[in-house]
């Protein structure tokens, strides 16, 4: 491993010939779980000094590229190399010795510990390899800092939001000061300040001789960092190609293996009419305060803002979900109180919620994918409390054609499919109830543009046949390209809304922060 | 095919099988009829105690308080009989089964409160329970078997035949298919299932997680005491140490039934063969005249035999 | 950027609450010294060395067992033959814990090898054999006991006298020894691991296993390592048991079993795994026993000591339940 000094006579050195030597390749790797193929024959070469883009769509193999080069799953066949010399990944340990450090995907944090003690979690920071609180406390503190994230490093991690999770798992990975530095889809969950400054850090890090290999879906982060790009598709390797070389609509044919003309569908008129859901000074817990909004029928409305100001507390609310929540909640203009999720999906209200964290929240993973998709309307399927089978049946298969969902049978296991795949059932399980009401929270997190594409159109769809939407997203892009009014929190209420004309990045990013935008705005409510 | 060969089910199906032989070969009478029926007989009490505890496992859960849920219960409805008695009244012995089964229903209920509603882990609520209805039981009956005896209907399930198969088999079998359907075939079993995968995207899916943890625990309650009043038929008494030897069986039942222990998944088949396992493996370990701490010995090592070979054979993909 | 001009509301803790994992050693704690205080009140010869020592005596084995089953629950496990290897290692000492002083030496670490070896196998079956913790254990467990009633038929046996006057009385004529006894073995054995990075590997692969194998730690090595301590412990309280009663029993265990998750519970650790401290669960296992010496002296009727017993314990388990019924948040509450 480099140390500091190494790292600053490399950056001294001249880039261009640095980015010429390669430092880890992979050659031959294969890999298949059961009956999918993860990966087949994959050669990939990545240089020193170097910021290169993995990309493909969701299930073309990406997560079990970098589980393979981390030890975290051994390759069916293939071998690997740094420089030069072949190299036995047999265990993650053995990976992180060779300098090889990675943010995954699902996070590889240990919930129950500090954030100090997680980022250092397998190397002790004392003599002897003991455990020195005191340096460990420290070292933790200045990387959180360097990445601009304000969690204290005697915070547990289960208290953390996935979004400060995240930049722990990064600063974790950094900690290590690797060689080659591997970010699976890091930035998923992270605002557009912390995307920034993170991207500063990598490069800085690209100019001291560090290969980096980064995975994400957002196109635009490509163009902003990369130098190099691979595109996969099922499982292969299909090409590697300077960034710039071609334009972003090719390099999603490559990734998809067709064209996706447009991403965002046609916005109709404003909506009018009688609101759906009208909240009026909704609060909790000191963390939701007095929060107002109406939403129409045919309306995408868009929840934004940093995270953490009261966003997904306001969707859990109208869920049901949370206690002691005071103020008003509407529906179709009768004051309701919605105190269960049993409650909110019931007929009288036909409330749906996407949630945050599929994983735990949105699937039961082990079970089958039919099993998934008609849990919260078995009850409508069932005859004295049994299931009547045909009807189960068609409802699944109607679903799985509606949304797409690609898998070789409804009796696969859920944790089989690719996360769009995933993603996809969690929506289809909830259309089943043909919800008057939507609340999603982030549903194209970790979803590739096509299957985001898909969803943009469904979500359309349904609100033209009257359905009502409420989209809670980090992404600006989605909040201007998709959703009709915007309302931005801050501290636990709407601060602003925008819409229309208003309704653009440097708006919402002044809102975020409570500064005056500019543009026709609505203050919120009513 | 191989995954046929592969299943928990087969290898306990070659265990049986193996007991059998080495039953066979150290007593002739092994394989007789009447033997292997009263060998059914005896799983059937085992069994019906092992359908409520399944249920409980496939939550994620788990119910120590099956000893002395199975006493309690069995206490109450001979001392039902033994009080009518005395008084000559012509409806205690109706009673019997009814008040025993509440027992036990009512000692379910407190388990679920505690561990849907307090939110107590379920393996220390439960054996809190245990110590408590044990403390209960010898606080009113002051230590001493109270006087009382099993009701004509309790002995006619335990030792009873009808068609020259045991009543206790009918009652097992039955019951077991209910609970097989249940599991498989409705809502109810479809919640159990996916609490036991994860509560949360069970609640948040609008199922009703609380109301079916206490149905599933007060269901184990009246298994466990319908398990203490067969029993109790069977001795025609009821006594304090009638329900320890069953709590630690159960368990090895289940999951040598191929149920895991984590929850999320229960096969009423498999437990069924479970079931037999583990009452043919300690009867031929009496048949074989062997002193107890050798009968501990290798049943302890049979059972970690058995599951070493599904770790084995049955391994993960990951 | 604007970035750091924003103090978003998050997180906002009330400003008098301990952090969340401080309650759990905290109320073990304070509700020991309450009892403690309760019994020194009613005990008929209040403070002194003749109510302190049997007071330390006669928790000291549960607590060496409840700190065993602690490191098998902090790896998410359970361990259901700690009872059992406790009558084995209590049955051996009755028979090689006398004569000379170096066959008394040799006899010591024989039974505290073997009860490593007990929880070697434990370990072996959950890592190598990939069997549930709680079910191999439920396996073992009658093994263990079949050995222990093969040692020791029948209770009785021989202790060196002398060994077992030092442990059991005071330390400078007023200090009771088993407690320095208890808290030297543990500090010795764990102090040092707990500043390790395989020490701390018990608490995360008991958190998020997945995540932790990820991170470079190796989890069958933490496992084992679990299962290896808790037979270590589970002999120590055989031992002192030993020196305790003069004799060796190889029935004593299962009910041991069960109080040392009890105690583990009590003591603030969670049966999910990764949290929990080893001076919590000390005082969860004084807190049960103390309880139990409580019953005896406020003249409540045999019968009914019991059954008050088992109402304590369920009100001490509940009273974590407090935070549980008024979280707001319904989701937090759920697995
Ligand atoms: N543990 C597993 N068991 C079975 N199949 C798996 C497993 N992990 C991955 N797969 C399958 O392997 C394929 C590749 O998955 P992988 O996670 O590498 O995709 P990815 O490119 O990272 O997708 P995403 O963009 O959704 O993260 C998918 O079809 C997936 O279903
Ligand atoms: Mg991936």
């Amino acid at each position: 491993m480099p140390s500091p000094d190494d790292r600053a006579a490399l950056a001294g050195r001249d880039r261009g010939l640095l980015s010429d030597v390669e430092f880890v390749a992979l050659s031959g790797i294969s890999k298949s779980y059961g009956g999918t193929t993860a990966l087949e024959s994959v050669d990939l070469r990545i240089r020193r000094a170097s910021i290169h883009a993995i990309l493909g769509e969701n299930g073309a193999g990406k997560s079990t590229l970098i589980k393979v080069l981390t030890g975290v799953v051994r390759p069916d066949a293939g071998t690997v190399t740094i420089e030069g010399a072949a190299f036995a990944v047999r265990s993650p340990a053995t990976a992180a010795a060779a300098g090889i450090a990675c943010v995954f995907q699902e996070l590889s944090l240990v919930p129950d510990l500090s954030v100090a003690d997680n980022i250092f979690l397998a190397r002790g920071t004392g003599p002897l390899g003991f455990i020195d609180r005191r340096r460990q406390q420290k070292a933790a503190e200045a990387l959180l800092r360097e990445l601009g994230s304000e969690v204290r490093p005697t915070d547990i991690v289960r208290s953390l939001t996935l979004s400060e999770a995240q930049l722990v798992e990064i600063a974790k990975a950094m900690a290590k000061r690797p060689r080659l530095l591997i970010l699976d889809e890091a930035t998923s969950a992270l605002g557009e300040q912390q995307v920034g400054r993170l991207f500063e850090i990598l490069r800085r890090l690209r100019s001291e001789g560090v290969s980096i290999l980064y995975i994400t879906h957002r196109m635009h982060e490509v163009d902003t960092l990369c130098d190099t790009c691979s595109v996969f598709r099922n499982g292969r390797h299909v090409e590697t190609f300077p960034q710039g070389e071609r334009s972003p609509d090719a390099v999603v044919e490559l990734m998809l293996g067709r064209s996706v003309s447009q991403i965002y569908p046609a916005k109709p008129a404003p909506a009018a009419g009688q609101p759906l859901l009208d909240v009026r000074d909704l609060s909790w817990d000191g963390r939701i305060d007095k929060v107002s909004f109406v939403v129409r029928p045919g309306e995408i409305y868009g929840i934004g803002g940093l995270d953490g100001h009261g966003q997904q507390e306001t969707l859990l609310a109208l869920f049901g979900v949370l206690r002691n929540v005071t103020g008003e909640v509407r529906f179709d203009g009768r004051s309701v109180h919605i105190g269960s999720p049993g409650r909110a999906k019931g007929r009288a209200l036909g409330i749906a919620l996407v949630p945050e964290d599929r994983k735990s929240e949105g699937l039961h993973l082990p079970l089958t994918i039919a099993h998934n998709l008609t849990l919260s309307v078995l009850n409508r399927l069932t005859r004295f409390g049994v299931i009547n089978g045909g009807r189960q049946r068609r409802l699944v298969d109607d679903l799985m054609r509606r949304l797409q969902i690609k898998s070789s049978s409804p009796k696969a296991p859920v944790s089989s499919l690719s996360g769009g795949n995933q993603q996809k059932v969690v929506l289809a399980k909830w259309l089943a109830c043909d919800p008057r009401l939507i609340l999603l929270c982030d549903p194209t997190r970790g979803i590739d543009v096509g299957t985001k594409a898909e969803i943009y159109a469904l979500l359309r769809r349904l609100a033209d046949e009257g359905a009502a939407i409420v989209l809670h997203t980090t992404d600006y892009d989605e909040l201007i390209g998709l959703c009709d009014r915007v309302g931005i929190f801050y501290g636990g209420t709407i601060l602003r809304e925008l819409t229309g004309d208003a309704l653009n990045e440097r708006n919402i990013l002044r809102a975020s922060f409570a500064l005056a935008t500019d543009g026709p705005t609505d203050s919120g409510g009513h | 095919m191989t995954a046929i060969l592969r299943s928990p089910t087969t290898i306990v199906g070659v265990m049986i099988v193996a007991i059998l032989a080495i039953g066979a070969s150290a007593s002739p009478n092994f394989l007789n009829a009447s033997y292997l029926l009263q060998q059914l007989q005896i799983s059937s009490f085992l069994g019906v105690v092992a359908l409520g505890a399944l249920g409980v496992i496939v939550l994620g859960q788990i119910d120590l308080s099956v000893p002395w849920t199975m006493t309690s219960s069995a206490i109450a409805a001979t001392s039902v009989v033994g009080v009518g008695a005395a008084a000559q009244d012509v409806w205690s012995t109706e009673l019997a089964m009814p008040i025993g089964l509440a027992v036990g229903a009512f000692i379910g209920l407190v388990n679920g409160i505690g561990v849907a509603l307090l939110r107590v882990p379920a393996m220390i609520w439960t054996l809190g329970i245990n110590a408590v209805v044990l403390g209960l039981c010898i606080f009113i009956t002051g230590g001493f078997a109270p006087p009382g005896e099993a009701s004509p209907l309790m002995r006619s399930l335990a030792v009873g035949r009808t068609l020259g198969l045991p009543n206790a088999l009918y009652v097992w079998i039955g019951i077991s298919l209910v609970a097989a359907f249940l599991l498989t075939r409705t809502y109810i079993g479809r919640a159990i299932v996916a609490i036991g995968n994860g509560e949360r995207a069970a609640y948040l899916s609008g199922v009703a997680t609380q109301g079916v943890v206490i149905l599933v625990f007060v269901f184990a309650g009246l298994c466990s005491a319908l398990g203490g009043l067969l029993l109790a038929g069977y001795a025609n008494q009821a006594y304090q140490t009638m329900g320890d030897p069953y709590l630690l069986p159960v368990i090895a039942a289940i999951v040598i039934g191929g149920t895991s222990i984590q929850g999320g998944s229960g096969s009423v088949t498999g437990m069924l063969l479970g079931v037999v396992f583990v009452t043919l493996l300690t009867s031929v370990l009496s048949v074989l005249q062997m002193p107890d701490p050798h009968r501990q010995i290798i049943y302890g090592a049979v059972i970690l035999i058995t599951l070493l070979l599904y770790g084995r054979f049955t391994r993960p993909v990951n | 950027m604007v970035a750091t001009e924003i103090s978003p509301a998050r997180r906002s803790r009330p400003p008098l609450s301990l952090p969340p994992g401080a309650w759990r050693l905290a109320l073990p704690l304070v509700v020991l010294a309450v009892l403690f205080a309760v019994l020194i009140a009613i005990h008929p010869r209040g403070l002194a060395v003749a109510s302190m020592t049997p007071w330390a005596n006669q928790a000291v084995t549960l607590a060496f067992v409840a700190v065993g089953q602690f490191f098998v629950v902090v790896t998410r496990g359970l361990d259901l033959s700690i009872g059992a290897v406790l009558a084995l290692s209590n049955a051996l000492a009755s028979e090689l814990v006398s004569g000379t002083p170096v066959e008394i030496a040799v006899g010591v670490v024989a039974v505290l090898a073997v009860g490593c070896l007990c929880g070697a196998i434990n370990g072996a079956a959950v890592v190598f054999g990939r069997i549930q913790p709680i079910v191999a254990t439920l396996a073992t467990g009658a093994i263990y006991t079949g050995l222990a009633l093969i040692v020791r038929p029948t209770p009785g046996g021989d202790v060196d006298e002398a060994l077992s006057d030092m442990l059991t009385y005071e330390t400078f004529g007023f200090f009771p020894t088993s407690l320095i006894l208890l808290f030297a073995v543990v500090y010795l054995v764990w102090w040092p691991l707990s500043r390790t990075v395989l020490g701390r590997s018990l608490y995360a692969i008991g958190s998020n296993e997945s995540a932790a194998f990820m991170s470079g730690l190796n989890p069958k090595r933490a496992r084992l390592l679990a299962h290896v301590l808790a037979g270590f412990f589970a002999a120590c309280g055989g031992l002192f048991l030993a020196f305790q009663t003069l004799s060796g029993d190889a029935s004593v265990g299962f009910s041991y079993t069960l109080n040392s998750i009890a105690a583990v519970v009590i003591g603030g650790a969670s049966l999910a795994g990764g949290v929990g401290t080893v001076i919590g669960v000390i005082a969860g296992a004084y807190l049960l026993r103390t309880i139990s010496t409580i019953m005896i002296f406020t003249g409540l009727p045999p019968m009914a000591q019991p059954l008050f017993e088992g109402l304590v314990l369920l009100a001490a388990v509940s009273v974590g339940a407090i935070e549980m019924i008024t979280s707001r948040n319904k989701l937090k509450v759920l697995r």
